[in-house]
């Protein structure tokens, strides 16, 4: 009975141990694999972005674009600097990487049912990000002006 | 003993306890259940557009699952949508009456290219107060209502011409032409038809009367365009040709034969470009959707071209048709004309070449006011026997066979075309009016369902006190033997409707309207722009929602006795995500503001005080909050107008 009972914790132990250790040593692509999506979709959101981005220098007139598009498709939820219906903005160029944001913009629906943190936004947020009818072309403009007010916080 | 009754009594038993149960109304239909069910998530296999009959509007099924997938606002203003109450519809109800903001639809009809059914418009026709409205099934809206003039009711129409060249509008009821304060007992002297050719634009289907044939004062009823051969041609039928003009139940049926009046539309476009119609005065409008605003518009008119068969001969011929003609259908290949007899108990199905023969020949038996009669057994091609009782209207399968509904008998009728023999007949419950099967009425009909519109439930379902629901029944018409699938509820009464293949129109369809095209004059572009405006005593909000808030949503500075205009732009660009709006106390509706679209209510606040307003439809997990005040205070306040969100 003794003997028995020291087995059977130990074999409880062993399993545990087995199982933490299995979760340390798991990779990304464990972890992308196990979410049904590729490891880059892991890193850099599910959408028409596949590769890396190819981003040139900041341009004045694609910033000015881009904020207009912000302004008209994306203030009625997003501020820079507030939290509002959705997380604010002038940071998000240091939180998820360019082909993320892109993503994001394009394909919110499958972000937020596949993708782990998109889906932890909707469950902080509860407002699910709505795709607001623009093209791939807009939303590198609304990265551009992203990634220049992200530089021009003081 | 025990053995026995097992063996023996109690099986028997069993087969006379399960034949009574099936015995009931047509129950037990084997595989039915498994044919009408449509899977969660997938779709049905077909659309079907149902007139609303006295509720004015159309009704969207899915076939075969029966599902009700969307009522759309025609002839009716529809608080649920703020349809005929917002700034921007109100005006699709002028008439040369006034505002009628009711009508009672009829017959559904899908445009049509080479006689088939092209998923562009669907056309229904106002019977009450003549109007034929057209439907853009891109959003599944109304965009345009014509009013038709010189019309006593507008029963036999749209019933589109196998190119959309035209829709037609015969007069139901006969009346002075132009209408005049006369005794109604002058009726075979004063009273006259008209007979309407609607010109379709084939660009953006905007509606003008072309043209009106002057006839004898009968009550034309329905009717059906030509197609193949008998293109250019259109059929309508007419009873009363007593011209009775009271009691019509006994006095109008007395004659065995009254008309279908074939009218060759091809020829009288000739007469019109050779000048021979009258520029008639009349009054009418023609509301439409402006395309860049989407504002409804109201043009008025003056005027109408007007043929008298008299002068132009060739352009319409009497075919003599038994009794009380009520429904004209004409087949796949456009060579048999089918004629439903409200007391007939035979169908009469007329030959187009015996017809354009008869005409040659002269085969003539009189002429009622210019108007050649042609001779019955002239044109005559055969005659269904054993049809039942007052055949309504015929509709076909593309494989050879015909379907007919009888009224008096409560029952479908299978016909086969040529030999004119009854091959099949299966019961409905109860009074079957129209009838349809998918795409019945084109050159390719799809077949396989047909769907049975009656007139009274009685104990079909449960009871909801006197008024019962209207209904439809689904049958299966794929193999030999016609199959009973299913019964469902329709909005107001089904009169005729209109099936068509599911993706002709889902390859196409609209999920939002691009903000980039909205050119309402009050539409804001974002929250940043959102502002209030006084002018005088008019106050114009201009007002954004987006997922969950309105901007403004904190409003002061409105005094009583202004007039506040709600002008709510919904920013969203995602599919399925519309906006409501309503404010207390509102002598007036909501408004259903679809994704992109600005619509605008008016308010007139009686009362100091703080009204809130809300959504109304269920948006976000924060929907709840999405909310707001206004301040009403005394005309002679001195609160300042001011408003903002999240201040």
């Amino acid at each position: 009975m003794r003997i028995s009972s020291v087995f059977l914790l130990l074999l409880i132990a062993a399993v545990y141990v087995g199982c933490g250790g299995e979760k340390k040593a798991k990779t990304a692509s464990q972890e992308a694999a196990a979410l049904g999506i590729t490891p880059f979709e892991l890193e850099n959101g599910i959408g028409p972005i596949k590769e890396k981005l190819k981003l040139e220098a900041i341009d004045n007139a694609k910033v000015k674009a881009g904020e207009k598009i912000f302004v008209e498709k994306c203030s009625s939820c997003h501020k820079l600097d507030e939290k509002y219906v959705g997380p604010a903005q002038r940071d998000v160029v240091k939180r998820r990487s360019p082909e993320y944001i892109v993503n994001m913009i394009m394909n919110p629906q499958e972000m937020i049912t596949k993708h782990p943190e998109a889906k932890k936004m909707l469950a902080q947020y509860m407002t699910p990000m709505a795709f607001q009818n623009v093209t791939v072309e807009d939303a590198i403009k609304i990265l551009d002006y992203f990634r220049s007010v992200a530089e021009t916080k003081n | 003993m025990n053995g026995i009754l097992t063996r023996g009594i109690f099986p028997v038993l069993l087969l006379i306890a399960l034949a009574g149960c099936s015995g009931k109304k047509g129950v037990d239909t084997g595989d039915a259940a498994q044919k009408v069910y449509v899977a969660p998530g997938t779709y049905d296999e077909y659309y079907t557009f149902m007139s609303g009959g006295f509720s004015g509007q159309v009704s969207v099924y899915g076939i075969p699952s029966g599902r009700l997938l969307k009522v759309i606002p025609v002839f009716s203003q529809n608080p649920e949508t703020g349809y005929g109450y917002t700034e921007e519809t109100k005006a699709m109800f002028n008439t040369s009456y006034g505002f009628v903001p009711w009508d009672d639809a009829h017959h559904p009809s899908l445009s049509q290219t080479d006689g088939m059914a092209d998923g562009r418009w669907l056309f229904i026709n106002g019977n009450n107060t003549p109007r034929i409205a057209r439907l853009d099934l891109k959003d599944f809206e109304t965009a345009e209502i014509i009013e038709i003039p010189n019309s006593g009711g507008n029963h036999g129409s749209p019933f589109v011409t196998e190119n959309s060249e035209y829709v037609v509008a015969a007069t139901r009821f006969s009346v002075p032409i132009p209408n005049a304060d006369v005794e109604i007992k002058s009726y075979a002297k004063n009273f006259k038809g008209t007979i309407s050719f609607v010109k379709v634009n084939p660009q953006n289907g905007r509606m003008n009367v072309a043209f009106q044939i002057l006839v004898p004062g009968f009550n034309y009823d329905l009717a059906r365009s030509g197609k193949g051969p008998s293109h250019g041609w259109a059929f309508f039928t007419s009873y009363n040709s007593e011209q009775a003009n009271s009691l019509l139940e006994i006095n109008a049926s007395k004659n065995d034969k009254d008309f279908i009046a074939a009218v060759n539309w091809k020829l009288a476009e000739e007469y019109v470009a050779k000048g021979m119609a009258k520029e008639m005065q009349a009054n009418y409008v023609d509301n439409y959707i402006d395309e860049s605003t989407r504002i409804a518009k109201t043009d008025k008119k003056s005027s109408v071209k007007v043929l008298d068969p008299k002068d132009c001969p060739g352009i319409i011929y009497y075919l003599p048709t038994p009794k009380s003609p009520h429904g004209v259908d004409v087949d796949p290949t456009g060579e048999y004309i089918a004629a439903g007899g409200k007391l007939a108990t035979i169908i009469p199905v007329h030959s187009f070449t015996k017809i354009k023969k008869a005409i040659e020949d002269k085969a003539f038996e009189s002429s009622i006011d210019g108007i050649p009669v042609l001779k019955y057994d002239a044109i005559n091609a055969g005659e269904v026997k054993d049809c039942g009782l007052g055949p309504l209207h015929t509709e076909f399968d593309g494989e050879g066979y015909a379907y007919t509904s009888a009224f008096i008998s409560s029952e479908v009728v299978k016909w086969k075309i040529g030999t004119w023999e009854v091959v099949d007949r299966i019961p409905v419950y109860y009074s079957i009016g129209h009838l349809l099967v998918m795409g019945g009425d084109t050159k390719k009909p799809f077949g396989k369902y047909l769907i049975a519109l009656n007139k009274i439930t009685k104990d079909r379902y449960l009871p909801t006190g006197p008024s019962l629901t209207q209904s439809a029944q689904l049958i299966d018409i794929s193999g030999d033997k016609m199959k009973l699938l299913l019964d469902f509820p329709t909005i107001g009464e089904p009169h005729y409707a209109q099936g068509i293949k599911a993706d002709i129109l889902t390859k196409d369809f609209m999920k939002i309207y691009k903000i980039e095209e909205n050119k309402n004059p009050y539409m804001v572009k974002s929250e940043k722009d959102s502002k209030v405006v006084r002018e005088g005593s008019t106050v114009h909000v201009y007002m954004t929602a987006s997922r969950s808030h309105f901007s403004p949503d904190n409003i002061e500075g409105i005094k009583v006795g202004d007039k506040v205009y709600f002008h709510v732009t919904n920013l969203e660009q995602d599919w399925d995500v519309p906006h409501g709006f309503a404010v207390k106390g509102n002598n007036n509706a909501e408004l259903l503001i679809m994704p992109g679209e600005t619509r605008s209510i008016i308010w007139e606040p009686k009362s100091a005080g703080v009204y809130p307003f809300y959504c109304t439809d269920f948006c976000s997990a924060l929907h709840q909050e999405m909310s707001g005040y206004i301040r009403v205070s005394d005309i002679n306040s001195k609160t300042a107008l001011s408003y903002g969100t999240g201040k």
